[in-house]
Order: C-alpha cells, then sequence, then structure tokens
C-alpha cells in the first residue's frame, strides 16, 4: 500500500470499511439459517417456521411431527447457538491477545486456558468424578482453565506490572507442565479413558444441551459485549508500551482487562466444546487482511465472522458423513486454511514481500 | 494360516467334545449361568447338547428362525439401573459392533437400520447399513435420521449428552453393561432379546452360547501345560500395547487355559509394551488381532519388535491372530472364538513339547 493512502485516507479507511458490518451480518444470519435449516433429519423450512413461532407461542397451520419438534428444539437450535458463541468467543479472545501481545502469532492457547482446560477436563475423565453429574466435565475444563490463566498473570507480574514478553514465557511453562500432567494422566488411563481423552481433545459441538449452552452463554456474552470497549487502546498499544502509556493509556489495566476477557471467553467455549483450532489464531487474521488492523472495527468484525466460520463449518462436520459426524476442528482447518493462504498470498505486496 | 487349521481343529474338536458329552462324561462341565439380576433362571445346562451323531452346532445363526411375534411393550433395566420401556422394535440402531451380532443371531436383524463403525459381523449385512460413526462419538441428530424406535447399545456408548438428546426425542435408549468376563455374552444376549420382546429366544441363544464357552473350557482343562501368552494390540509402529489382567482378551486366555504373561507381570488393563517386560515373560504364543499384525507387516514385521525375537514364541514363530470382534466382542461366537483359541494353544503346546 502506498504512503498517500496511508496518511490522506485514514478517515475515509474507516468510511468505507464500516459498512463491512452489514455484509457480515448478513453473512451471520444466512450461516443461522443454514445452521438450522439443514441437518441429518429433514425438516421442510415451513416447519421450521411453525417449530420456532410455536415456541414463541405463535401457532401456524404447518403439521409438524413430534420427532422434528425434538430434533430442531433440543438438538439443532441449541447446537447453532453454541456454534456462533464458541466461534465469535474463539475469534474474539485471539483478536484482544493479538492485540496486546503485538504478534500475529498469539492465540488463545498462550495464556494457558486451553491446556488449563485440557487437564481439568482429562482429570474428570481419568479420576471418573461425577459430582455435578453431566455438568462435570465443563465446569472442571473451565475452573481449571481459569486457574491455570488466573496463576500464568499473577507469576508474570513483577512490582506491579506485567511484561509482555514474561506472559508468553510463563504460559510456554506453565503450558508445558499443564501438558506434561495431562499427559501422566493419559497414560494412566485406561483403554475406554483413553478413547474419551482423544475424542475430547479432537473438539466438537455434539454435546450442546440448552442448559450447557445457558450456562456458557453468560460469561461469553459479557466479554463479547466488553470486548469492542478495548478497540481504542489496542490500537494505541500497536505503537508500542512506551508510547501508549505517554499517550494517557492505563497499560496494566488494559492488559489484565483483555487476558481477563479471553479467559472468560475461551474457558467457558472449550469448557464445552473441547479445542476446537485455529478460529482463534486465523479468523483475527482474515479479518485484518479484509479491513485493516483498526481494532475498532476488527474486534467487533472477528466476533462475526468468528460465529459464522464455526457455524458453517459444524454444518459441514455434521452432514457431510450423516448419520455419523466429522470432528468440526479438521473442518475449520481444511476450510479456513486454504482461503487464509490465498489471503495472504493475493495480499502480499501490501506487506511488503514482492 | 493359523485361523484355518484353528477352524479345522475346532470342528474334530466339537466332534471330539460332542461324543464325550453324549457318553456321560459331562462332569467337569461347568453347570451353571450366573443369573443376572432380575433374569429369571434361564438354561439348563449341558444336558440340552446335542446327540453326538448330528454334524456339530456351531454357528448360532443357523438356528430356525421361528415365527414368534415380539412380545411388546418389553421392559429393561439398563446398566445404570434406569427402567427403558420398548414399545417398537420396528427400527434398531445398534451401537455397537456386539450387540449388532447378537441382534442378527436371534433372528431380528432385519429390523437393524444403523450400526455403529465397530459392527463387522456379519458383514455384507453391516456393510450395507448406514454407519453412525464410532459409538463414543455419537451424533444425535444423525441417529434420529434413522427414525429408530429403539437404540441399543452398551456402556461404552457416549458422549453422554448425545444419549440425553436422543431419549428427550422420545426414543428409547437401551445400554447394558460389559464386564470384561465370559459371563458377558450370556448377560448381553438375555438384555438384548428381552429388550427386543423376545425372552424365550434369548434363553435358548444364551443357553447354546454357554453350552460352547463350557465345551471349549473343559477340553481346555485338557491340555497337557498351560501355555504361556502375551497378548499385543498393535496398530503400526506407534500403538504397541500388551493386556492384562481386567480385559476381555485376559478372560478368554485364561479360560482357555493359558497363562496370560502380562497380568503375570503384575500388568492391569492395557499398558504400552515393553521390550524388557517381554523377554522377563517368555511368552510361548503371541497373541493379535488380525488387522493389527498387517499394521506391522505380518509375522515378520512383528518379530522385528525389540524383544520379541528372543523368546520361545519369536524363535518358533508362533503367533496367533484373531478378528477384533470374533476374539474380543463377547458376543455370540464367544464359544467358537474360545474353542479355536484352545485349538491353537494345543497345538502350540504339542509343538512345543516336540521340538
Amino acid at each position: 500500500m502506498s504512503a498517500t493512502t496511508m496518511s490522506v485516507g485514514r478517515p475515509t479507511m474507516v468510511v468505507r470499511r464500516v459498512w463491512i458490518f452489514p455484509v457480515l451480518a448478513v453473512m451471520l444470519g444466512f450461516a443461522l439459517l443454514l445452521g438450522v435449516g439443514i441437518g441429518a433429519v429433514p425438516i421442510p423450512p415451513d416447519a421450521v417456521a411453525a417449530i420456532l413461532l410455536g415456541k414463541v407461542g405463535i401457532s401456524l397451520e404447518t403439521v409438524v411431527s413430534q420427532q422434528q419438534v425434538a430434533v430442531l428444539w433440543n438438538i439443532r437450535l441449541p447446537r447453532v447457538v453454541l456454534g456462533g458463541l464458541v466461534g465469535a468467543a474463539l475469534a474474539v479472545s485471539g483478536a484482544l491477545l493479538q492485540g496486546i501481545f503485538r504478534n500475529p502469532l498469539a492465540d488463545p492457547g498462550l495464556i494457558g486456558v486451553s491446556s488449563g482446560a485440557a487437564l481439568g477436563a482429562v482429570f474428570t475423565i481419568i479420576s471418573g468424578v461425577a459430582v455435578f453429574g453431566i455438568y462435570t466435565l465443563p465446569i472442571a475444563a473451565f475452573l481449571a482453565g481459569a486457574a491455570t490463566t488466573l496463576f500464568v498473570y499473577r507469576l508474570s507480574r513483577r512490582h506491579g506490572r506485567t511484561d509482555i514478553a514474561m506472559l508468553l514465557l510463563v504460559g510456554l511453562a506453565l503450558n508445558a507442565l499443564a501438558g506434561a500432567m495431562t499427559g501422566l494422566l493419559t497414560y494412566l488411563a485406561d483403554d475406554a479413558q483413553l478413547r474419551s481423552i482423544v475424542f475430547w481433545t479432537l473438539g466438537g459441538l455434539g454435546g450442546a444441551l440448552w442448559e450447557t449452552v445457558l450456562a456458557a452463554a453468560p460469561p461469553i456474552l459479557l466479554a463479547l459485549v466488553l470486548a469492542p470497549r478495548l478497540g481504542f487502546y489496542l490500537n494505541l498499544f500497536a505503537l508500542g508500551e512506551a508510547e501508549a502509556r505517554h499517550l494517557g493509556v492505563n497499560i496494566e489495566w488494559v492488559k489484565r482487562f483483555a487476558v481477563l476477557m479471553a479467559a472468560l471467553a475461551t474457558g467457558a467455549a472449550v469448557a464445552l466444546t473441547g479445542p476446537i483450532g485455529f478460529i482463534g489464531l486465523i479468523v483475527p487474521h482474515m479479518v485484518r487482511l479484509a479491513i485493516g488492523p483498526d481494532h475498532r472495527l476488527l474486534i467487533p468484525a472477528c466476533i462475526l465472522s468468528g460465529a459464522t466460520l464455526l457455524v458453517l463449518a459444524d454444518l459441514l462436520a455434521r452432514t457431510l458423513a450423516a448419520p455419523a459426524e466429522i470432528p468440526v476442528g479438521l473442518l475449520t482447518a481444511f476450510a479456513g486454511g486454504p482461503f487464509f493462504l490465498a489471503l495472504i498470498l493475493r495480499t502480499r505486496r501490501q506487506y511488503g514481500f514482492s | 494360516m493359523w485361523p484355518r487349521f484353528a477352524k479345522c481343529f475346532t470342528l474334530i474338536l466339537l466332534l471330539v467334545v460332542l461324543a464325550a458329552c453324549g457318553t456321560g462324561t459331562s462332569a467337569t462341565v461347568p453347570t451353571s449361568l450366573p443369573a443376572p439380576t432380575g433374569v429369571p433362571a434361564p438354561v439348563s445346562l449341558p444336558t440340552t447338547v446335542p446327540a453326538p451323531t448330528s454334524a456339530p452346532v456351531v454357528a448360532s445363526e443357523t438356528t430356525a428362525v421361528t415365527t414368534l411375534e415380539p412380545i411388546l411393550p418389553a421392559t429393561v433395566t439398563d446398566y445404570q439401573g434406569e427402567t427403558v420401556v420398548i414399545d417398537s422394535v420396528d427400527r434398531i440402531v445398534s451401537l455397537t459392533g456386539d450387540i449388532t451380532e447378537i441382534i442378527f443371531a436371534l433372528g431380528m436383524g432385519d429390523y437393524v437400520v444403523g450400526v455403529d463403525s465397530s459392527a463387522t459381523y456379519p458383514a455384507e449385512k453391516t456393510k450395507a447399513l448406514p454407519n453412525i460413526g464410532y459409538q463414543r462419538r455419537l451424533n444425535a441428530e444423525g441417529i434420529l435420521s434413522l427414525n429408530p424406535t429403539l437404540v441399543i447399545g452398551d456402556e461404552a456408548a457416549g458422549p453422554p449428552e448425545a444419549l440425553a438428546q436422543i431419549r428427550s426425542a422420545g426414543v428409547p435408549v437401551a445400554l447394558v453393561a460389559d464386564p470384561p468376563t465370559l459371563e458377558a455374552p450370556m448377560q448381553k444376549i438375555l438384555f438384548v432379546a428381552r429388550a427386543l420382546g423376545i425372552p424365550e429366544r434369548g434363553y435358548k441363544l444364551a443357553g447354546q452360547v454357554e453350552a460352547e464357552i463350557a465345551r471349549a473350557r473343559a477340553e481346555a482343562g485338557a491340555l497337557a501345560r498351560s501355555p504361556r501368552v502375551l497378548f499385543l494390540y498393535l496398530r503400526g509402529t506407534d500403538v504397541q500395547q500388551v493386556a492384562g489382567a481386567n480385559t476381555a482378551v485376559d478372560a478368554m486366555i485364561t479360560a482357555a487355559g493359558g497363562t496370560n504373561a502380562a497380568t503375570e507381570a503384575g500388568i492391569v488393563n492395557y499398558a504400552p509394551l515393553s521390550a524388557e517386560m517381554v523377554i522377563a515373560a517368555q511368552p510361548d504364543i503371541i497373541l493379535v488381532l488380525s488387522k493389527g499384525l498387517e499394521s506391522v507387516g505380518g509375522v515378520d514385521g512383528l518379530l522385528q519388535i525389540p524383544g520379541l525375537a528372543d523368546t520361545p514364541a519369536g524363535q518358533q514363530r508362533r503367533v496367533i491372530d484373531f478378528d477384533d470382534l470374533y476374539l474380543l466382542g463377547m458376543g455370540p461366537r464367544t464359544g467358537q472364538a474360545l474353542a479355536e483359541l484352545v485349538a491353537a494353544f494345543r497345538d502350540a503346546v504339542a509343538q512345543a513339547g516336540g521340538s
């Protein structure tokens, strides 16, 4: 990109790119409709409408079977809603962390939340504890993920300051430690537990029930609502920490807030679905390549695109091999990888590569 | 090679046993089936063994299927103690290979509309059916798209959320316990038969299977000595495990008159293979699954695994391979599998004694 557009184009760029939002919103709406409308059990659109409106008290003439109601309301809808929430949570966490680390390779796993959640989940599988019934595993995963992040954050603070390099190193160390503990537990697992662990590790949205979706919604929604407020500060952060401080940004507060939001959103997401790779790392990149690095636009756009991508990926995961199911993480990688590569190659001149 | 020999052996063996039973020397045969909870005393054995003049009765599926109508609604108690009521068995989705095999053996195979990826027998029938994937990773909507009236499996089925979703759509989910013992085949047969509303056929099939197991055990008791057996679970060079106590294969080896070398070494469940443990164990026989043997490149590939070449089994190339579901499934063919195993053990003992 030439220097002239950089210098004079800034206000117009923002204006021009704001209308990406209606486009993204329409895409998300379209993805949600497809997700709700298509599945292994055929439910015609009029039946979908009748069932959904029936739930809010409006009854249509359309005849629907008990099975269609059960499938749409108990299985498909919570699954699509969870897909949207988790996709948005992972993408926004990735955007926040790439912002504060000022490193495009940062992803939600960096602050220990994913490895901690995995440790909690594997521990639950091995020990067979079931204090909270079928919620035991998600609760344990969330708590262990949150605790690990808190640990990473506390250990990286010195004299009231959080050094980003320190955060990265402590994160790496604790990730390795949590990974080793997970490995030890895996070694102790019997055959059946081993298979459960492997399948949890692949990630997936199959376990969506209304109860679990409603449990995960508050932390994720809180993070989604609050994260865009950090956009302005993260823009200043991009200049460098010292510069941002001179510009009057409370950088400790920004770092703490971003890590907290990312841990909250990713922790709740991973606890329910297992790790779904790729979205947290790649969605912020794709959005940045499409609309530029302004965090005020980037963060809301990541929320919409992350949700769209995961809902569509999950739609493919549960229909391509029906009545069986493909792990959704494979599809996010298969779908997003080539697209991302194409985007990079197309815009590489802009990044200074010839 | 081995299974083919073993099959011939089984036939001869069965004839011998049948003859033995006919002449009233059946005192060594265990006589009672441990009654599963809540099931009326099911079968009387081994007086029901057919007369020795007839051809050997091997395959339970060859049993004439009577035109008995299922008595519905049927009620079963699942492995967690929950009561499951089944109103119709017109469309059955089976979650695991051994249960699928039992349904077919009970003559109800035509009602199966979906199977899982472990269902490999009867091969041509199961291959033609929609595959719901792996039983620990069930997809509720996929299963419901087959319009099942009964979803049946064992305790391994999951995740629990998917089972909850299927139940919430009003489809009964009946799951049976699957302990790694030789009582499991009978317990599962009786459970499936009750769930399908045909308990009588269940008693009959369970009786046959129990009789076959008892005959094989009796043969095993006549082995000259107990061979040391090491079971290897192989998937290429990455996954190499041995099975110790508390596994289905341990129950099979022990019942067939062998000594599980891994159990003796103190291993419980599955554990990674170690070369030193193999050499310390000095097995006479290596027992593997056919696909596992294939995955390491046959017997020659198997003997490349550190330690194996330095055991009696390795030096004599005494490697026995069995089909996965046949050996470990604890289904209706368990008695036959056990008889084949005994025959193979006998052969190995004779060979080892002679050389």
